[in-house]
């Protein structure tokens, strides 16, 4: 789960003292960083896609777009992630 | 047993998960009990077990208000609908959701976020009595732990079609993973989940919209295949022959336009707790309103996974419609499976529904332990304790509310169709509910006994109508149409009782619905905006108006 104790560790230091939860905890390294990891197992999946698996999905290569899309996705959400960091409310 | 797999189509239900199917399915049970531990380090109060500690920007409460309701049920359920009453479904989305949505958002919310309630049995505290109060409170927890019963066992018809578990196994290691989480991390802990939700149960069923309609020719192969079917051509209408009852859902268009449209759906997104809690949670004002207008642009489409599927599975599953076994029409989504998707995919459709279990499950609990600890044990049981006790009263009725949750989950067992389960549930509840809450917010007369009674009224009659159908004294078009006619009733009832009492008992001073009622004082909408929340694109009215347009011109194609 590398993706999971990277979002722990990542907060700059002075958000760390603040007590609420949506200000310690920002989702979307969680979102970018489940469907990276999706994405990328999807992906492989579907390059190594037998006959089979492409005749069930009516000749579409479902795996391997998916995994894409999914891809794609993940890390939109994490350069998100990178170019708008959580700010402190201003209360 | 249609298959085009030929091999794969195994017996009944089925579904051939292998190891990556697993490993999809694993990866996000770990993350999502990863978001439990890491949210339980922030949560020090009791306002951040139960409002997330009112800091969350709008687009996380936007998606998080409409995975609460993208449960299991609303999947599951809207599909067999599909399936069952063809485009007629569509009114559940278009007519039924998005009106009240932006009606929320617009009109509702300043009251609610403004007036400072933690809850919406709170706002009927402060603006009726304590009996209206402890009335809403009481019936609100019993809804919830009813309709997670609900959530609970689609799930477990998922988990049994999946992994041939029995039913009751599913159903407590199920229930077992939203208890860890949300005991752990509170609201917040839903909340992220449910954002996270979304975009899996998005990425697990639209292939399978994809398939489905490649293999049934596309959108005009499926639309000649609905012709030849059951349903015929009026499967594919949604407001043709309303005027009459002559349509599959056996409803006119009075009982779609004031039932469906007006009473049930604003009882059920203005006034149920388990969605305004997302809205409650943002971190101002302009974000609270802003909630559910965000939701409403995912809302407007989320029939092209659920309702479509359930046309596809009409068409390509022969047999679908039995009485019993596994082709009710509640399956229609997990046969599509079977039959559409390879693994992979396969397994990201099953996290798709186990995680949209949990959303609906994890709003339920979330808003039963809320109003179990702010409205009935802190205010009539034990009041003035320390905050830290009522954080750990919090976690103690999570707990009991999920093991209730797996006791009503057998209740849910025993119905054919599950969204009729619920929208009759929903006609007894929220109805009446919204009828009090739209008389108290527009007539300061309206006096707390009135509250206090129309409410009662309206919920005892509704409860009535529904027994008298059940014991075939009265008829109608369908379950659903009993629905639309039992929320209409609930809600005339309250205008009745309530405008009754009133005028025999004596109105609240102004002094005391400051805040609480349109007119009265302050509204606070104007107040809490942040500089850089006043673009136009952020404007209530707008996002909420364009919805709307949206939602009707979305119709013209499937009159």
């Amino acid at each position: 789960m590398s993706e999971l104790s990277e979002t722990g560790t990542e907060q700059p230091p002075e958000e760390a003292k603040v007590q609420s939860a949506a200000r310690l905890f920002d989702v979307r390294n969680v979102i970018g960083g489940l469907f990276t990891a999706y994405g990328i197992i999807m992906t492989l999946v579907g390059v190594f896609d037998g006959k089979s698996a492409v005749a069930k999905a009516e000749g579409i290569r479902i795996n391997l777009w998916l995994g894409l899309v999914m891809l794609a996705f993940g890390l939109l959400v994490l350069l998100w992630r990178t170019l708008a960091p959580p700010k402190l409310p201003d209360d | 047993m249609q298959g085009s797999a030929g091999v794969l189509a195994a017996s009944g239900l089925r579904l051939n998960l292998d190891a990556i199917d697993y490993v999809i399915l694993i990866l996000y049970f770990a993350t999502v009990l990863g978001i439990g531990l890491m949210v339980r380090r922030a949560v020090r109060t009791s306002s951040d077990f139960f409002l997330s500690g009112r800091a969350l920007p709008a687009w996380v409460t936007g998606l998080a208000f409409v995975s609460a309701n993208l449960g299991a049920i609303e999947i599951l359920g809207m599909a067999a609908n599909g399936a069952q009453y063809g485009l007629m479904t569509l009114h559940y989305y278009w007519i039924g959701a998005v009106p009240a949505m932006a009606f929320l958002g617009i009109v509702m919310m300043p009251f609610y976020y403004g007036s400072g309630v933690r809850s919406v049995p709170e706002y009927l505290r402060r603006r009726f009595n304590d009996a209206a109060h402890l009335l809403n409170a009481l019936s609100f927890a019993l809804a919830q732990v009813l309709i997670a019963g609900i959530n609970l066992y689609a799930l477990a018809l998922v988990m049994r079609a999946m992994l041939g578990w029995p039913l009751w196994l599913s159903i407590v290691i199920a229930a077992a993973v939203v208890l860890i989480y949300i005991t752990l991390g509170g609201l917040s802990s839903a909340i992220y989940n449910e954002v996270l939700q979304f975009f899996v149960i998005v990425a697990g069923l639209v292939p399978l919209t994809v398939i489905g309609l490649k293999r049934v020719g596309g959108a005009s192969g499926l639309a000649d295949k609905v012709r030849q079917s059951a349903l015929h051509d009026a499967g594919l209408h949604t407001w043709a022959n309303t005027a009459n009852s002559h349509n599959p859902l056996g409803a006119n268009w009075i009982g779609i336009v004031f039932g469906l449209g007006f009473v049930l759906s604003f009882g059920y997104w203005t006034t149920n707790f388990a969605e305004v809690q997302r809205a409650l949670s943002a971190r101002n004002m302009s974000a609270a309103r802003r909630t559910p207008l965000i939701a409403a642009y995912p809302k407007l489409l989320i029939p092209a996974v659920t309702v479509i599927p359930g046309l596809i599975a009409l068409v390509t599953v022969k047999g679908l419609g039995a009485k019993s076994g596994d082709l009710v029409y509640n399956n229609a989504i997990p046969l599509l499976m079977r039959d559409l998707l390879p693994n992979g995919v396969l397994g990201l459709a099953v996290t798709g529904l186990a995680a949209s279990f949990m959303a609906g499950m994890a709003a339920n609990v979330s808003g039963f332990n809320t109003v179990f600890t702010y409205d009935i044990w802190q205010p009539y049981i034990r009041k003035d304790r320390p905050d830290g006790y009522y954080l750990k009263v919090g976690r103690i009725v999570t707990v009991i509310g999920v093991c209730i949750g797996i006791g009503t989950a057998f209740i849910a067992a025993g119905f054919n169709n599950i969204m009729n389960y619920l929208q009759a549930l929903f006609s007894l509840f929220n109805a009446p509910l919204f009828a009090v809450f739209i008389v108290a917010l527009f007539w300061k007369r309206m006096t707390a006994w009135a509250g206090f009674w129309g409410l009662l009224s309206g919920m005892v009659g509704s409860a009535l109508l529904y027994l008298l159908y059940l014991a075939k004294v009265v008829t109608f078009g369908s379950d659903l149409d009993e629905s639309f006619w039992g929320a209409g009733l609930g809600f005339v009832l309250v205008l009745v009782v309530g405008a009754v009492i009133t005028m025999f008992t004596t109105p609240k001073p102004e002094s005391e619905l400051d805040g609480l009622v349109y007119g009265v004082g302050r509204t606070h909408v104007s107040g809490e905006t942040l500089v850089g929340d006043r673009g136009w694109y952020r404007n209530p009215v707008v996002l909420g108006g364009t919805a709307v347009v949206l939602a009707l011109v979305l119709y013209i194609p499937f009159w």
